[in-house]
């Protein structure tokens, strides 16, 4: 064996010892150990804080090209939405009401959610296609046409965890469930005062599919 | 020579029985309204003292199907779903046929699909599950690193959030299908998520963490880190078979007990955070909107839930004389304990006989012998978990939650026998 490649095998066996005792051991040594370039490849998302945003910027002025080129289709030339495909903006002061519209503008409490969605999912059937510019363009344009920011504003990694969504105090934690606990396990057996009057029939709303 | 003639008489005889069942069907296609079913009679050359056609002949031979299936009478035992529900069939969801179904296990091809961007066609050998952020070492596992750890094998159920969901208003569906069928139960295989983060570690700060699925949704939702530690597996197989494509192939999170959304398909990373994420699934969708217009977030457990799946729309009582009420039972708080049923709309229950394994987090199969006179009844099923919890009514889910709230519907259903024998889905008030 040569001195060179007894060198690059003790090289190798200090790795090896070194990756296998930092902080707490390895316990089964299953798996490797992952390059900071391939977690960067993977690492998409972003939080309300703005942790994972990448490095972009956009404005809804320049967003609106982008807007009607890969989203008008299904979400209509103004966020209202087509066919079945949900509208995105709108639905302001309606979450209290009979008919509530949970749109992006209306209901999401976060921003970088829009962001994180977009870029991750969107356009449907073409995912992780747009570019981060884009992307900010896009919830740029989104969040001036539910009148949260102004045209020109430009929205950027920077800025993205300080928007502040209409419906962002809109969420109650923590589960109050179980919330129905009248009975405790000893629920009334014989005789129970309760309403056996048929009041709907789904065979009369007539929407359950029948096989062909 | 004779023997090839009487497998050409054989082969002539299937044809005309499959002939005569194909011709049959497309005369009285399977529908939900019962009337075909109860027209289907035997035919008399078949019943004693006659010699059935399949005793005189030889039958298929071994390796016909290679991966079995079922009998081709069974071809009504299909997951269904409701169009005009969803945009698109790719980002939708069917139902298990529960009412088709016996004991507490869901074969694999019927357990209920939700997909949010198709199912993904994905070669184990291109699988990597990603474990980053908060955690001693950032590291990536092959699905054979997976295997190579000590191995888990549980029955849970998953059920959507969103089952029953078109219910909060009033009767919608006529079936127990539509509005049950959301929820499967099988036989997990897998690692569990302890005993994996052995290997990477976890910081103090480590409190949440996000699943990621590799879709083209790229899933995503956020669980917190007590959850993970105590019962959480990222699975490779169900019901001792590989994990089907619309499962998750080649490998998924289960969640026991929590809402379906959460059991990322198709999983490729863990990251671990100090903070929730926030992703669209918990914020836009799968939050609870009140009356007030304020919404709950992060209800993650099912509560405790039952059906009577026989007699149910589907399955209307075909004769008078004693039946086999059946139903399932199933709670994300732990065991179910009891199960009462109701024939007169809930004035008056009796205690269901529950048939083991009565296990936790898991479907439980329940029934109760009954007498038919040619009477209307109203059947109804209630579960109590080990917790003492009881199954609401749909009032009082409404008094609390208004109608607005698409999840957690865990109400009571009301199946209307009629004096015909159909039934159907009924709200009571």
């Amino acid at each position: 064996m040569s001195g060179l490649v007894k060198s690059i095998l003790s090289f190798t066996l200090i790795i090896f010892l070194a990756n296998t005792t930092t902080a707490s051991d390895r316990k089964f040594n299953l798996g490797q150990i992952a390059t900071k370039e391939e977690v960067t490849g993977w690492d998409i998302d972003v939080r309300p804080d703005g942790l994972g945003a990448p490095i972009g910027s956009g404005t809804a002025f320049s967003g609106e090209e982008i807007y009607a080129e890969v989203c008008a289709v299904c979400h209509g030339d103004f966020g209202e939405g087509a066919d079945r495909w949900p509208p995105l903006v709108g639905g302001e002061g309606s979450l209290a009401s009979h008919d509530p519209e949970k749109t992006a503008t209306s209901y999401w409490p976060f921003a970088s959610t829009i962001f994180d969605y977009i870029y991750r999912a969107m356009p449907y059937g073409e995912a992780q296609s747009l570019s981060y510019d884009e992307t900010y363009e896009i919830v740029a344009y989104l969040l001036y046409m539910g009148d949260i920011i102004e045209e020109d504003f430009v929205l950027s990694d920077k800025n993205i965890g300080e928007i502040k969504m209409p419906n962002k105090d809109g969420f109650l934690l923590p589960d109050p469930r179980p919330d129905i606990m009248n009975t405790h396990g000893n629920p009334c057996m014989t005789n129970c005062q309760v309403s056996t009057n048929i009041i709907g029939k789904a065979r009369d709303i007539d929407v359950t599919p029948e096989d062909e | 020579m004779k023997k090839n003639k009487k497998n050409e008489v054989a082969n002539f005889k299937k044809l005309n029985r499959r002939d005569l069942i194909i011709g049959a069907s497309s005369v009285g296609a399977f529908s939900l309204a019962p009337k075909n079913l109860l027209s289907e009679e035997a035919n008399p050359e078949n019943l004693p003292p006659n010699l059935p056609e399949w005793t005189q002949y030889l039958g298929d031979g071994v390796d016909v199907n290679p991966y079995g299936m079922p009998s081709e009478f069974e071809g009504h035992v299909i997951r269904r779903n409701v169009e005009w529900l969803t945009a698109s069939a790719e980002s939708s969801v069917n139902f298990t046929p529960l009412q088709d179904l016996e004991g507490i296990v869901t074969p694999n091809g019927l357990c209920f699909e939700r997909h949010h961007g198709g199912v993904s066609v994905i070669n184990p050998q291109d699988f990597r599950l990603m474990i980053n952020g908060l955690v001693d070492r950032e590291m990536i596992f092959t699905l054979d690193d997976l295997k190579r750890f000590p191995q888990t094998n549980k029955f849970y159920f998953l059920e959507c959030a969103a089952n029953g969901g078109m219910e909060w208003r009033g009767s919608q569906l006529n079936g127990c299908q539509y509005t049950f069928g959301m929820v499967h139960n099988v036989q997990y295989t897998g690692v569990k998520l302890s005993d994996l983060l052995l290997e990477t570690g976890l910081k103090e700060k480590a409190k949440w963490v996000l699943a990621e699925g590799s879709d083209s949704s790229g899933m995503t939702r956020s669980i917190p880190i007590e959850k993970i530690l105590d019962d959480c597996i990222i699975a490779w197989a169900m019901n001792g078979e590989a994990l089907r494509p619309e499962q998750g192939y080649p490998a998924r999170l289960v969640v026991p007990g929590w809402e379906g959304n959460m059991w990322v398909k198709w999983i490729r990373r863990l990251e671990f955070g100090d903070k929730p994420y926030m992703t669209r699934e918990e914020t836009s969708k799968y939050t609870d909107l009140l009356t007030s217009g304020k919404a709950r977030m992060f209800t993650w457990v099912m509560d405790a839930k039952s059906v009577i799946t026989s007699p149910s729309p589907e399955k209307p009582i075909l004769a008078k004389g004693l039946h086999q009420l059946r139903g399932l039972a199933w709670s994300g708080r732990g065991k179910i304990k009891r199960v009462d049923v109701s024939i007169d709309g809930g004035k008056n229950w009796k205690i269901a006989q529950l048939h083991s394994p009565v296990l936790s987090k898991s479907l439980t199969r329940f029934t109760l012998p009954f007498e038919w006179n040619g009477e209307e009844l109203l059947l109804q099923s209630r579960a109590i978990d080990e917790t003492n919890y009881v199954q609401p009514t749909i009032d009082e889910l409404q008094k609390i939650r208004g109608v607005n709230s698409i999840y957690h519907n865990n109400s009571i259903a009301t199946w209307l026998v009629s004096k015909n024998g159909k039934v159907d889905n009924v709200r009571l008030g």
